[in-house]
């Protein structure tokens, strides 16, 4: 049979426009960390922390995050289905609108305009576009699956799917709102309801962009990498739907001890602690699939990566529904270490799974093989070192603030002035930022290791056998 | 069988999303917002808060700012009354926020006066020198939009007089910012029933001030009181402070409990240890001469 001609330009160009607004978000994470120790370095009216850190979010959620989504699930749907993209045209339209969307994002969001909802800041002209820009990219893939060569769909497919609706339920849904003029909105819901559907939104969020798309890359990457099959197809099955049928219920975590009616809040408490279930049957899953394979943590720098951002995985879905927990929220929600929390998942979990499949794709989309090992084992190491920086220090901060914000004396009075307080975080706000500059090094090596290879790359004569891993 | 059939999938997987969604956030609105929890008091915001609403929004306070009180015994001594549903009715969107860099904003209405935030504002860390806040001065340069303003109050479906939109007329974006801050919390009236009622005889436990305890006294009058009063105890803000006024039980109450309506704010939660400090060092600063 003749192999299918598949669409590779198009992966090509969305790793590259990924990387770009990779970068630009770790840079912008670093600029609004000096920003909370160093106030100077404001410049008003546009390059202020108030409106710099929705930049900080929205390019790593959207154009890092959902740009590796565009790249891979358009390499993955094609080869898993053994058939090549439904329509090239169209995901070239994809490309642009997506690079258009970041960037208009970007600009109205640095000229103040905004929604002020956590990763849905962007006001409703730009929330049409992405509307448009998912459907492209939905109708794509499944148009793509539905006319598959391979009957059977492997587990990748259907996170992907899930992910594809998911995202458009939620996003569609929180975006409701009423509009005064082109660049102001005021949302369709208020108060009270309009916290809950917000956080209804900004936890499956991360369910739909942040842990499903990641599994998908997982399933399809560690397996391709290690040459060996995923451990339990069972397992996978249950983790799958248990996974999306639970998520959905737990946003309220984020509102413990607010106004939002107590049985919701209790409710999401109780599936949030449930949710350990499905997210470690991942976990075991990738780690079982491993068995007889240690020996590549040490010689495959994309098990390394592969392995170490399934562990950042394994630990944030401990800690996530510990945070869940009402006394244990009443202690740390709104200090800093939820800001540690989130950083392991983006940098640990999304960024290193991100990584992996880069590492994966160019060397294949280019033909060439990888410039520099050693230079890819230092990018692990940068990254590794540089998150745990940024997440151990602010974990100890956060757990220091919530003491010092809590501690009362005899007389029933508060110890510390918020003043005393904040100053204490100083410290650890310099780590943070000493972790987050440790961590960019490593993508600027990557970046320029992917450079390097593109350009100077040993051409491969294919199949590719590499220490990579094979074809 | 649903691994071979996409369709099938894509239905069952938003079956799945959707039984969730339905009942933690479609179900909720039978509850919140209805007449039950309504409280009387709320009311909209005027054109003008609306106005400071949209700034606060713009310059995205609410990323260092949270807006809700939870019911913990150290947070209600901290920030003041638990929040309540009813008083967020008028808000989109709501503005909870999720991370206090600075502290809760819900109940900062009616705790200092207007020159307290205009002042604050402008430079915050005149007032708080190691405050991460940076200055708002340059909000006064520009100004508001009373048409743009009617379009915002119709599509809001609050009540405005065209007297309240005339007003808008001359004020700056700096005005709106404070009019709004002294708006949220002081729906209800919390500030009367929070205060503490001082029981037992009052003692002063520090009768013989020495020139070593001022010192140490003064950094927690410089700390809390120097921003209104002035470091000398000159005024500005509030008013000069002469301790030969008052017995030691009425400055003690009087920064203890404060003066809710006269923008004084209550130091309770400082304890009484401290405020007895500060008491005796107001009380003995202007006697003779700067140092007893
Ligand atoms: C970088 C984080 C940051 C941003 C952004 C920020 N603030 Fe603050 N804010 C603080 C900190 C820290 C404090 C406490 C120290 C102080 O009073 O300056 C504070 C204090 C305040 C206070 C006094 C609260 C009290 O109880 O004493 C008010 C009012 C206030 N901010 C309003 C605003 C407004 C309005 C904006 C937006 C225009 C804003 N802040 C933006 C960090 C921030
Ligand atoms: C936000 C500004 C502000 C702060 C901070 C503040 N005050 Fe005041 N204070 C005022 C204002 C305004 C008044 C006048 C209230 C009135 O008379 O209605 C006042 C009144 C007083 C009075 C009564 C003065 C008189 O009329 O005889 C005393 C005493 C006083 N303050 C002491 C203190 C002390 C001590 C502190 C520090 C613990 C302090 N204040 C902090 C604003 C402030
Ligand atoms: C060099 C690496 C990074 C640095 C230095 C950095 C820095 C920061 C800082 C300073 C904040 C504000 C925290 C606060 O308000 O207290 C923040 C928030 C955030 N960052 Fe990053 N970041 C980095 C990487 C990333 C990446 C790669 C992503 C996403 C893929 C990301 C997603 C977020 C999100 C979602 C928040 C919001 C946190 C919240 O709501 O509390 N960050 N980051
Ligand atoms: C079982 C899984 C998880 C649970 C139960 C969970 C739970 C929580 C809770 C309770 C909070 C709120 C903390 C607070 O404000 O007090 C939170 C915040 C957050 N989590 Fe998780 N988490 C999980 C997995 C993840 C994963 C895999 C990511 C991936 C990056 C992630 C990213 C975030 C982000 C971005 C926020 C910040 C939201 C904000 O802006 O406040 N979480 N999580």
């Amino acid at each position: 049979m003749e192999k299918p001609v598949y669409n590779t330009d198009i992966v090509r160009s969305f790793v590259h426009w990924s990387l770009l607004w990779g970068l630009v978000a770790i840079l912008v994470g670093v600029i609004v960390s000096l920003q909370m120790v160093e106030p100077d370095l404001n410049f008003p009216p546009y390059l202020t922390f108030g409106r710099l850190r929705p930049i900080h979010t929205n390019a790593g959620i959207y154009g890092w995050g959902v740009g590796v989504i565009f790249a891979t699930f358009i390499y993955m749907v094609q080869r898993l289905c053994k058939t090549p993209l439904w329509s090239n045209k169209l995901a070239k339209f994809q490309l642009w609108f997506f690079n258009a969307t970041i960037i208009a994002s970007a600009i109205t969001l640095l000229l103040g305009y905004t929604t002020s909802k956590e990763y849905h800041e962007m006001e409703w002209p730009i929330d049409v576009m992405v509307v448009i820009l998912w459907v492209v990219f939905a109708v794509n893939i499944l148009m793509t699956i539905l006319k598959r060569q391979e009957e059977q769909m492997y587990i990748s497919l259907w996170y992907m799917m899930a992910a594809l609706v998911g995202v458009a339920i939620l996003y569609l849904v929180n975006a409701a709102a009423l509009p005064v003029s082109l660049f102001k909105s005021y949302s369709a819901y208020a108060g009270t309801n309009d916290a809950n559907v917000h956080w209804w939104f900004g936890h499956n969020a991360v369910a739909m962009a942040l842990t499903a798309p990641p599994l998908a890359m997982f399933y399809y990457f560690l397996p391709k990498t290690t040459g060996v099959p995923i451990y339990s197809h069972r397992l996978s099955i249950i983790a799958f739907w248990s996974l999306i049928f639970m998520y959905l219920w737990t946003g309220a975590h984020h509102l413990l001890w607010t106004p939002v009616p107590d049985w919701v809040q209790t409710l999401a408490m109780a599936f949030s602690v449930m949710l350990i279930a499905p997210s470690w049957g991942s976990v075991f899953n990738g780690y079982l699939s491993m068995n007889g394979q240690w020996h590549q943590m040490k010689e495959n720098y994309l098990v390394k990566f592969l392995i170490i951002g399934l562990t950042f995985y394994g630990l944030q879905t401990l800690q996530g529904p510990m945070q869940a927990i009402r006394s244990f929220s009443a202690f740390i929600h709104y200090t800093d270490w939820v800001p540690a929390h989130i950083h392991m998942g983006t940098m640990g979990w999304v960024s290193m799974i991100s990584y992996a499949s880069i590492y994966y794709l160019v060397p294949r989309i280019y033909g060439r093989e990888l410039y520099s090992v050693p230079l890819a084992n230092m990018h692990f190491w940068l990254t590794l070192v540089g998150q745990l920086v940024w997440s151990i220090s602010l974990w100890v901060a956060g757990v220091l603030q919530a003491g010092m914000w809590n501690a009362t004396n005899s007389d029933g009075s508060l110890t510390y002035t918020f003043m005393e307080t904040m100053v204490e975080m100083y410290p650890y706000w310099w780590a943070r930022a000493a972790g987050g500059f440790i961590f960019f090094l490593g993508i600027i090596i990557f970046i320029y290791n992917l450079f390097m290879t593109v350009r100077k790359g040993k051409d491969v004569v294919a199949p590719i056998v590499t220490a990579a891993g094979r074809n | 069988m649903w691994e071979k059939k996409p369709l099938l999938l894509i239905a069952l997987a938003t079956a799945a999303i959707l039984v969730g969604t339905t009942i933690t956030m479609v179900l909720p609105f039978a509850w919140v917002n209805t007449e039950t929890d309504r409280i009387a008091s709320v009311t909209p915001y005027t054109p003008l808060q609306q106005e400071g609403r949209d700034i606060y929004i713009r310059e995205g306070c609410n990323n260092c700012h949270t807006q809700t009180i939870r019911p913990l015994v150290t947070e209600v001594l901290r920030y003041g009354d638990y929040s309540k549903s009813g008083e967020f009715v008028y808000d989109r969107p709501f503005l909870w926020g999720s991370k206090r860099t600075g502290p809760d904003l819900a109940r900062i209405g009616g705790k200092y006066p207007d020159a307290w935030h205009y002042k604050h504002m402008d430079s915050p860390r005149s007032m708080v020198p190691k405050s991460n806040m940076y200055d708002y001065a340059w909000l006064r340069k520009s100004t508001l939009d009373p048409v743009m303003s009617e379009r915002k109050m119709k599509v809001l479906g609050f009540p405005y007089t065209q007297e309240q939109l005339a007003q808008l007329k001359g004020k700056n974006e700096l005005d709106a910012v404070v009019a709004y801050l002294q708006k949220l919390g002081s729906d209800i009236a919390w500030r009367k029933a929070a205060e503490v009622t001082i029981v037992g005889e009052l003692k002063n436990p520090y009768p013989d001030t020495a020139h070593r305890s001022m010192e140490e006294w003064e950094v927690i009058y410089s700390e809390h009181c120097a921003a209104c009063h002035g470091g000398h105890l000159e005024g500005e803000i509030g008013p000069h402070l002469d301790g030969a006024n008052y017995t030691d039980e009425e400055l003690f109450s009087l920064i203890f409990n404060g003066i809710p309506d006269g923008g004084m704010p209550a130091f309770s939660s400082l304890g009484t240890n401290k405020v007895w400090k500060i008491t005796n060092f107001v009380k003995y600063y202007v006697q003779g001469e700067d140092h007893p």
